[in-house]
């Protein structure tokens, strides 16, 4: 066992935030069907693993770019979730002030350089982190999330190729949950993975059980390493699955794409739960302990959505504002004279 | 200031400058190292390749890694060798990169500068080399610079670099080899600052970039007929200056506006409207715009002229707006 899975503190950690993560998008499902929340959100429940298992080895001055399912991502690496919260309900004390909500939260002062509602788009975005950090010999390491989906977007495979040949200190992290919205997989991609195509870049990938956060943490820190180190970048495939749909509302509205049966295979390897398991089996978490964690959770997340619905909403003039640095006369142009 | 310098020299003059001023200058693009467009000659060799990077044929992700690279501290210059690359990079540019202070609620400061040296028509490459894209950044809400002197050249890529939005440049290709004077020491045009660039009390000229030249020339061939051009070169696209508008066509009360980009919802039809809604009692007559066609620009020196704006149709829309129309066929355009 690796070091870090070696200590107590840093297990109960992972599964306080995976935890998190789960009763987060619990609410966000119940806030959205409430029409609390504006829009549609998606929900990265069944995902934890993936997002927390490589947030736990970077360092805080790491950056990572995230996706449309981005919640989870901004969770482990440290967002504050009544911020999280009044963004989605659209207040001024929401990370984006309310500019942004589910899909483009982001935390610069924690390395978060946002979700993103390009399919993509952010990949590119953290190679530019890693870049500066590569010319200002600063030792910071990027994080790239993305999904199967986006692992076949051309912007994607331009940045694979980018990082190949500046030997980038960017780790890829496809989280490959079998879905672009209704696409398999299986169905989308060319070739025999996602995790081979990295050796057309000239650098590892390899396909992670994304379900188990033992290993993915095992995968992102060989892989961090090998970035911190100057080695370049590293393609990590997480096989993973989303236990809701594409969006929140997909269900009411009847689509379906996948069988009872498959979900239910999925749920049973849910990955909270079986890290919770696993630690009360070796001894690290007892039963009332992990009662005690999830309530925990619980009233944290109380308090956050207590704290977004007690929120202002932003004034009127904050519309035009936070567009430019440096303004000048006339600018942004508002909707008349 | 009796030192001439062409246009491309004065460009590589303010980044060469800025790049010695701050160190977090970086510059990035296709053949950037041996500098094919010229702007980045000897940038290389002074800076090394830890400033001057040469990027595969991948205009999205260097776009994208600018932007992260911004966000993380530096200031990226990006040089698109041809403009109608930028089709490419829009997303990126557009929906990211622009998009992303106010999305953040103020948070993102993206510091970029976009420099797109030969935009617009070269002879003899058609279509898909010659469109001048200002409209679309301009849509998103991107800051436009759109030099056509040498002086502003060095002056508005200077306080381009030094902005801390996205900034684009087009350098037009008509403009890159002319002539001109350019001090030796540092040169600063602000941003939102038009210049009159010949005064007259009959007729604004609004015209941009490469068209500035041309209106001049009308302007000096018409004073014989004693017609008194003004011709107004607003210099940057975003932000606009919209005061010096108002006070050029309170004065003559006529408004041509003379421009290279597309003539629906193109610049030329932002500058009629806003004359439209602030000038009403002052024109004495139609604002007239002057402006590409809406078709590709075609290969054959034979067409081209029918479909950019050019100096024939610009001196007769002055004349009928003076009421003396010299020729009996006003222009197609």
């Amino acid at each position: 066992m690796r070091p870090l899975l070696s200590d107590h503190i840093v297990c109960r950690e992972i599964y306080r935030k995976m935890r998190l993560i789960r009763r987060f998008e619990e609410r966000v499902v119940e806030l959205v069907n409430r029409n609390e929340i504006a829009g549609t959100t998606h929900e990265y429940s069944g995902q934890e693993a993936v997002a927390v298992g490589v947030c736990t080895v970077l360092e805080p001055e790491d950056v990572i770019t995230s996706t449309h399912r981005g919640h989870g991502h901004l969770i482990a690496k440290g967002g504050d979730v009544r911020r999280m919260m009044a963004e989605l309900l659209g207040r001024s004390t929401g990370y984006n002030r309310g500019k942004g909500g589910s899909m483009h939260i982001a935390d610069l002062s924690l390395g978060i350089f946002g979700a993103n509602g390009i399919v993509g788009a952010g990949v590119p975005i953290a190679a530019g982190a890693a870049w500066s950090s590569k010319i200002k010999k600063v030792g910071r390491v990027a994080v790239a999330f993305f999904g199967d989906g986006g692992a076949n977007q051309g912007v994607v495979h331009e940045t694979m190729n980018i990082a190949g040949i500046w030997q980038l200190p960017l780790v890829f992290v496809c989280e490959n949950n079998q879905y672009a919205v209704s696409t398999r997989v299986t169905y989308a991609t060319a070739g025999s993975s996602i995790a081979a195509r990295a050796s057309g870049y000239g650098f590892p990938g390899c396909i992670v059980d994304g379900m188990d956060v033992g290993a993915v943490m095992e995968a992102a820190q060989d892989a961090v390493s090998r970035a911190r180190s100057g080695n370049g970048p590293t393609l990590l495939e997480c096989q993973t699955y989303r236990f809701h749909g594409h969006f929140t509302a997909e269900r009411a509205l009847g689509i379906r794409y996948r069988t009872e049966s498959e979900v239910e295979m999925w749920k049973r390897r849910d990955p909270v739960n079986s890290w919770g398991a696993c630690l009360e089996e070796l001894g690290y978490l007892n039963g009332a302990e992990r009662d005690k964690l999830d309530d925990e959770v619980d009233k944290l997340l109380d308090e956050a959505v207590e704290y977004a619905r007690s929120s202002p909403w932003p004034e009127q003039a904050e519309a035009l504002e936070h567009m430019y640095v440096t303004r000048y006369p006339g600018l942004p142009a508002a909707t008349s004279l | 200031m009796n030192r001439q310098l062409n246009y491309l020299q004065a460009l590589r003059e303010a980044l060469i400058f800025e790049m010695r001023r701050d160190p977090n200058i970086v510059v990035l693009g296709e053949d950037v190292r041996i500098s094919l467009r010229g702007v980045t000659r000897g940038c290389y060799e002074e800076f090394g390749p830890e400033r001057v990077w040469d990027t595969p044929i991948s205009e999205s992700a260097f776009v994208g890694l600018a932007t992260g690279g911004a966000l993380a501290g530096l200031r990226p210059v990006v040089e698109f060798q041809i403009g109608t690359l930028l089709y490419i990079a829009l997303e990126q540019m557009v929906n990211q990169a622009q998009k992303l202070r106010y999305m953040t609620g103020g948070q993102a400061k993206v510091p970029v500068t976009y420099l797109v040296p030969g935009s617009g028509a070269r002879p003899g490459l058609a279509g898909q080399h010659c469109d001048h894209l200002y409209p679309l950044l301009l849509h998103g809400g991107m800051k436009v610079v759109i030099p056509s002197t040498p002086y502003d050249a060095k002056g508005l890529f200077t306080a381009a670099l030094r902005e801390d939005d996205p900034v684009i440049l087009f350098a037009p290709a008509a403009l890159l080899g002319a002539k001109g004077p350019v001090p030796d020491e540092e040169t600063y045009v602000p941003l939102g600052k038009a210049e009159i660039k010949r005064t007259g009390r009959d007729v604004t000229i609004v015209a941009v970039g490469p068209c500035v030249a041309e209106a001049l020339k009308v302007a000096e061939r018409l004073e014989k007929d004693d017609i008194a051009i003004e011709v107004l070169d607003p210099r940057t696209l975003l932000p606009f200056d919209q005061s010096a508008l108002e006070a050029s066509v309170r004065k003559t009360g006529r408004l041509i506006i003379f421009d290279d980009s597309s003539r629906t919802c193109g610049f030329a039809a932002e500058v009629g409207a806003r004359a439209a809604e602030t000038l009403f009692a002052h024109l004495k007559a139609p604002v007239v715009r002057i402006t590409r066609a809406d078709v590709p620009v075609p290969f054959s020196i034979a067409l081209d002229k029918h479909v950019l704006p050019g100096t024939d149709s610009l001196e007769q829309a002055i004349r009928q707006l003076m009421g003396k129309t010299a020729s009996p066929k006003l222009a197609a355009s």
